[in-house]
């Protein structure tokens, strides 16, 4: 027997299009703002097209056939932009499953006899539902991508290097010291050694949430190229808990000048350039 | 006798799965009453099994558990992958001793730092390491 429902489509395949962009138009899927009616058109016209020219009897219970890859491209690839451009998921449903609605309208239209429309009805349901999920997972896949970017970004703030007097160099460092953000770390406070011609740089780590061998090792390294440019590192922002935890590790950082703050590590640097911080001699003695 | 109060599982196959783990570890240390001391000591600790899950094994789950003994609360993390395994566990558990290019202390560090320490290593199936920290321990 040949199948009624695919020689439909395959025949009212404008009227579907009407049909479905219609229902766009009703539902809150049609983003004016974030996709041009136009586009909307061209999309949906390509999907109906390859769809109608993919169906075939063989493959219409069998989702998985080859021969709708085209589709699962397209609705990938609809609903990885849609993701990026910021639908929101009910949006992005509501594509395909306004698709759904209007080729049930046009058998309903067309197939009088309620048996055959009913079995006709459901198969088209039940392939329509598998491309709506394959948008789902696209969808996810693509708010994901946005996630990992976000994530990149974060990680790449890039560490400002403070000059905080003459000579004297600070580095703040927030957040985990991975390999990357270490060598980013590294080559900026090199550079700026050599351009302002200081002679002590400040590792603060008071925002370092942990210091584990890792971060330890990257720190030590840190230390050393500084001491190889000539000029000496103090580590600051040493905190109470990181310090006996850096005990147990069992890391040395004994070579390493370490202060528990900002301030005595300023201190200390002042006192390495021999600069004293005094009080105006017209203040109040007391 | 230990019992199991809660348990949660993270899946480690990246480099920033490590300060999700980190995270849900404080979390469930918080709400036990830990300390900032040992609080810290445990997510270090984690810090460096999971390092090394990433590094020798390419990943694997880390189940976080709150467990009881008596009237003493802890967490206990257990470290599950299937990488190459470990030849030789106490040459692995001795300070500086190291096959990759580290300080050699990840290991013997994570020992000290916790209250239990359990590793089990078949080569070429895979390593498994729980580590317990008491509330007060």
């Amino acid at each position: 027997m040949k199948n009624e429902a695919v020689k439909i489509i395959k025949a009212k395949k404008k009227y579907i299009l009407e049909q479905w962009f219609q229902n766009q138009l009703e539902n809150d899927g049609l983003r004016e703002d974030l996709i041009t009616n136009e586009d909307q058109r061209i999309q949906s016209e390509e999907l109906i097209n390859s769809f109608a020219a993919s169906i075939s009897d063989t493959n219409f219970d069998n989702f998985q056939s080859r021969d709708f890859e085209k589709i699962e491209d397209i609705l990938s690839g609809v609903a990885i932009s849609r993701a990026k451009r910021g639908f929101t998921p009910r949006e992005t449903g509501a594509y395909v499953l306004s698709l759904k609605m209007a080729l049930l309208k046009t058998l309903s239209e067309e197939i009088k006899d309620p048996v055959v429309l009913y079995t006709e009805s459901m198969r088209i349901n039940s392939l329509l539902d598998n491309f709506s999920m394959i948008t789902f997972e696209t969808f996810i896949k693509g708010r994901e991508d946005v996630i990992l970017r976000q994530t990149d970004e974060i990680t790449e703030i890039s560490t400002p290097v403070i000059k905080v007097w003459d000579g004297i160099l600070a580095l703040p460092i927030i957040g985990t010291l991975d390999s990357s953000r270490t060598q980013i770390v590294m080559e900026n406070l090199l550079q700026e050694i050599v351009e302002t011609g200081s002679s002590i740089a400040i590792l603060d780590i008071s925002g370092v949430p942990a210091i584990d061998t890792l971060v330890a090792q990257h720190l030590i390294k840190t230390v050393s190229a500084t001491r190889l440019m000539g000029a000496e590192c103090i580590i600051s922002g040493i905190r109470p808990e990181i310090a006996q935890t850096v005990v147990h590790l069992g890391i040395d950082l004994s070579d390493v000048i370490t202060k528990a703050t900002l301030a005595s590590a300023l201190k200390t640097a002042f006192g390495m350039i021999e600069l004293e911080v005094r009080k105006k001699a017209t203040s109040k003695v007391l | 006798m230990i019992v199991i109060l809660n348990k949660d599982a993270v899946s480690i196959t990246r480099e920033q799965d490590t300060i999700l783990l980190r995270n849900r570890v404080k979390e469930w240390a918080t709400k036990i009453g830990m300390g900032l001391v040992n609080q810290t000591k445990l997510i270090t600790a984690a810090s460096e099994l999971v390092r090394n899950m990433l590094k020798y094994a390419r990943g694997g789950v880390v189940n976080i558990e709150i467990v009881s003994k008596g009237r003493e609360n802890g967490v206990r993390l257990i470290f599950i992958d299937k990488g190459p395994g470990i030849h030789d566990i106490n040459l692995a558990m001795r300070d500086g001793y190291t096959t990759g290019r580290s300080l050699g202390l990840g290991l013997p560090g994570a020992r000290r730092l916790v209250n239990e320490f359990e590793i089990q290593s078949v080569v070429n199936e895979g390593t498994t390491i729980s580590i317990t920290k008491w509330k007060n321990g």
